[in-house]
């Protein structure tokens, strides 16, 4: 820009009652961050703009034109303040906003967890602390059974545990050996997951195109998931037998719920007046699906989704349960709480794995969220 | 398309009603004994306060809902026959943009909806893209564009199919007043090029007689005509024609008109933007 004023200090729009002054676009937005480039292009737009058409009787034509200097303003100042809100609102800022956010529970969890261990837990002492020679000793001023290491173990001993071979003379360290059961989980809680989604979309499908079917199926629908899926689990077992498909089953039957319901809200949210301009195309119900309904919905089914993923993975650890089917998060929970007593660490190590693996199926969902609905910022937070 | 005879109107609309039932029991006459004919290549603004069914009007000769009496003709065709081989678009108040669609998408719905393809479709939306001065923003998506740029985008999308007639209900309504005169110069341009019949609602008494060839007076609670004033101003039309006594005139003439309806209590101003269940 070659106007001498607008290197000035940002003043605010100026007032200064010249009338070529009155209509300067304010310094804000020549303010906002990488794309000040991109308004620098309508320089001459802007020039148009100082000149105050209402003062100018000749100025009627530019007077015209102020509309279109309008648009601009509205996607330059838009485009603006995406800079300044932020590197936050691309697809990948979501997302690390999304997993920041987790991290951030992770902190704020064990910080409670030491600070109730310092309070009432039980007497710990370090050595030569980081090799300074300094030794640490703490005692808690109260004693809380509930927070005494056999309870409550600390986060370091609990990570510690995770390098130790999972049991007596074993090469496996616990970590390995529950990677490899959650491996294992996550294969079943997968094909749950999809089967599930599937599943729940194509119910939620009918549903929206015939109110008799909705009318008639819903109640059951509803009523599948008030049965505790606890009681439940053992029953499939013994129906389909003890393996990886009755694994299976229990993810689906706790992944389809969520799916229907909100894709059915989904598939209802569009506009009505985008029902009637798809009816003034003479569109079919089956064009009015694809270009429009299920579109629409897709921000419904990524909610219900990432929902559906963490329970999938509940779903598969509670199937595999009650009749230890195969090597995975289930059957350790099982084995490892029968050593409570002796060793508390094991057990937290597996449920802090159980929950990080929830927590990375959550994010991947959350991942293809943002990356399909980039186009639509109001449609991913 | 069909290629219709100069003769025959393009709307042809005789004694039509339409009751809605109420939760009484009851009937709600929306509207009562519309007879009107649009000839080809006219521009017909239809104005009046809520409730006097210019949108249900509309809505009838779009077969998006049906007549509870007379006969609502299109080209020569039922409305619903209209309907289906796509005789009319389109634009409502709000812009109703598929926000998963780019610009260029949008436009290209319609076109793919009845089968367009190849090089006539993209022909076809580069060139409503120019009608409305957006080529530089195919790519963009509707949350990237103010308020005008939208209703322009649906306005491509209306007539991509390069309809015979173009309904509008309240197009500009929801715009502020300088962008409003700006799209509605744009508009009458747009209405030359393509030659097309245009059946526009609005509550701007300005607006009507800036764009219309024929301007519809509505009665409400039953909507009515009341009268069909002949908008005998020069064309081309641009912002000088706002000026010119012929145009004050005609506004004053559709405002005392409005104004001499029995039932039309209050400031239609006012009344505009809080449309009843039939505005």
């Amino acid at each position: 820009m070659s106007d001498e004023r607008e290197q000035g200090p940002p003043t605010g729009p100026a007032d200064d009652g010249a009338a070529g002054e009155r209509r300067r676009v304010p310094m804000p937005y020549r303010a906002l961050g990488p794309n000040t480039s991109a308004w620098s292009s309508t320089s001459s737009r802007e020039a148009e703009l100082r000149r105050d058409p209402l003062a100018d009787p000749e100025a009627g034509e530019i007077a015209l034109d102020v509309g279109d200097v309008a648009d601009d303003v509205a996607v330059h100042t838009r485009r603006g303040a995406e800079g300044v809100v932020g590197r936050w609102q691309t697809p990948l800022g979501r997302f690390a906003r999304t997993a920041l956010a987790l991290a951030l529970f992770f902190l704020i969890a064990g910080f409670i967890w030491e600070t109730l261990k310092w309070f009432g837990g039980t007497p710990w002492r370090f050595e030569n602390v980081l090799g300074t020679g300094v030794d640490y000793f703490h005692d808690p001023p109260f004693r809380v059974l509930q927070f005494s290491d056999r309870q409550l173990p600390h986060i370091w001993d609990i990570l510690y545990e995770l390098l130790e071979p999972f049991r007596r003379g074993s090469e496996e360290t616990l970590l390995e050996f529950l990677l490899a059961s959650a491996l294992f989980t996550l294969r079943q809680a997968i094909i749950g997951f999809f089967v599930g989604a599937v599943i729940g979309i194509a119910i939620a499908s009918i549903f929206v195109h015939s109110q008799r079917s909705e009318r008639a199926f819903m109640p059951y629908v509803v009523a599948s998931q008030t049965i505790p899926i606890v009681a439940l689990a053992p029953v499939i077992a013994l129906a389909v037998g003890l393996g990886p498909l009755a694994v299976i089953i229990v993810a689906t039957y706790l992944t389809f719920f969520p799916v229907t319901i909100s894709q059915l809200r989904g598939l209802r949210s569009p506009d009505p007046r985008a029902m009637e301009l798809m009816r003034s195309y003479g569109a079919s119900r089956w064009d009015i699906y694809r270009k429009l309904r299920f579109p629409a919905s897709v921000p419904f089914l990524f909610t219900a989704l990432k929902v559906a993923a963490t329970w999938a993975i509940i779903g598969a650890i509670i199937g595999e349960g009650p009749g230890g089917v195969g090597e995975g998060l289930g059957k350790a929970i099982i084995s490892f709480s029968q050593q409570y007593i002796t060793g508390p660490e094991k057990l937290w190590a597996t449920i802090l794995i159980a929950s990080l693996v929830g927590i990375a199926a959550y994010l991947a969902v959350r991942l293809a969220e943002v990356l399909v609905l980039r186009n639509r910022p109001g449609a991913s937070s | 398309m069909t290629t219709p005879d100069p003769t025959q109107p393009v709307v042809h609309l005789a004694g039509v009603g339409k009751a809605f039932p109420t939760k009484g029991g009851g009937e709600t006459v929306a509207l009562d004994g519309i007879d009107l004919d649009i000839a080809q290549g006219e521009f017909i603004s239809l104005i009046g306060p809520s409730g006097c069914g210019k949108s249900t009007l509309l809505r009838l000769v779009g077969d998006l809902i049906e007549p509870t009496g007379g006969t609502v003709e299109i080209n020569g065709k039922s409305a619903h026959q209209a309907r289906v081989d796509r005789d009319y678009g389109i634009v409502f108040q709000a812009p109703v943009l598929f926000d998963w669609r780019s610009v260029e998408a949008n436009v290209r719905l319609p076109l793919e909806i009845s089968g367009v393809t190849g090089d006539e479709r993209d022909q076809r939306i580069d060139e409503m893209l120019e009608l409305v001065e957006l080529g530089g923003f195919r790519d963009h998506y509707p949350h990237q564009l103010s308020g005008g740029m939208q209703q322009r985008v649906a306005i491509a999308r209306a007539l991509a199919l390069q309809p015979a007639l173009l309904l509008m209900d309240e197009p500009f309504g929801a715009l502020d007043e300088m962008t409003r005169e700006r799209l509605n110069s744009e508009l009458l341009d747009i209405w030359h090029e393509t030659e097309t019949t245009v059946v526009f609602v609005t509550h701007s008494i300005p607006e009507a007689v800036f764009l219309s060839s024929r301007v519809v007076v509505m009665s409400p609670r039953p909507g009515r005509i009341a009268e069909t004033i002949h908008i005998d101003l020069p064309y081309p039309r641009d912002e000088s024609t706002r000026e010119l006594d012929r145009y004050y005139e005609l506004v004053t003439e559709v405002r005392e008109s409005l104004r001499g309806r029995p039932r039309d209590g209050g400031d239609l101003a006012t009344r505009a933007r809080s449309d009843g269940s039939f505005g």
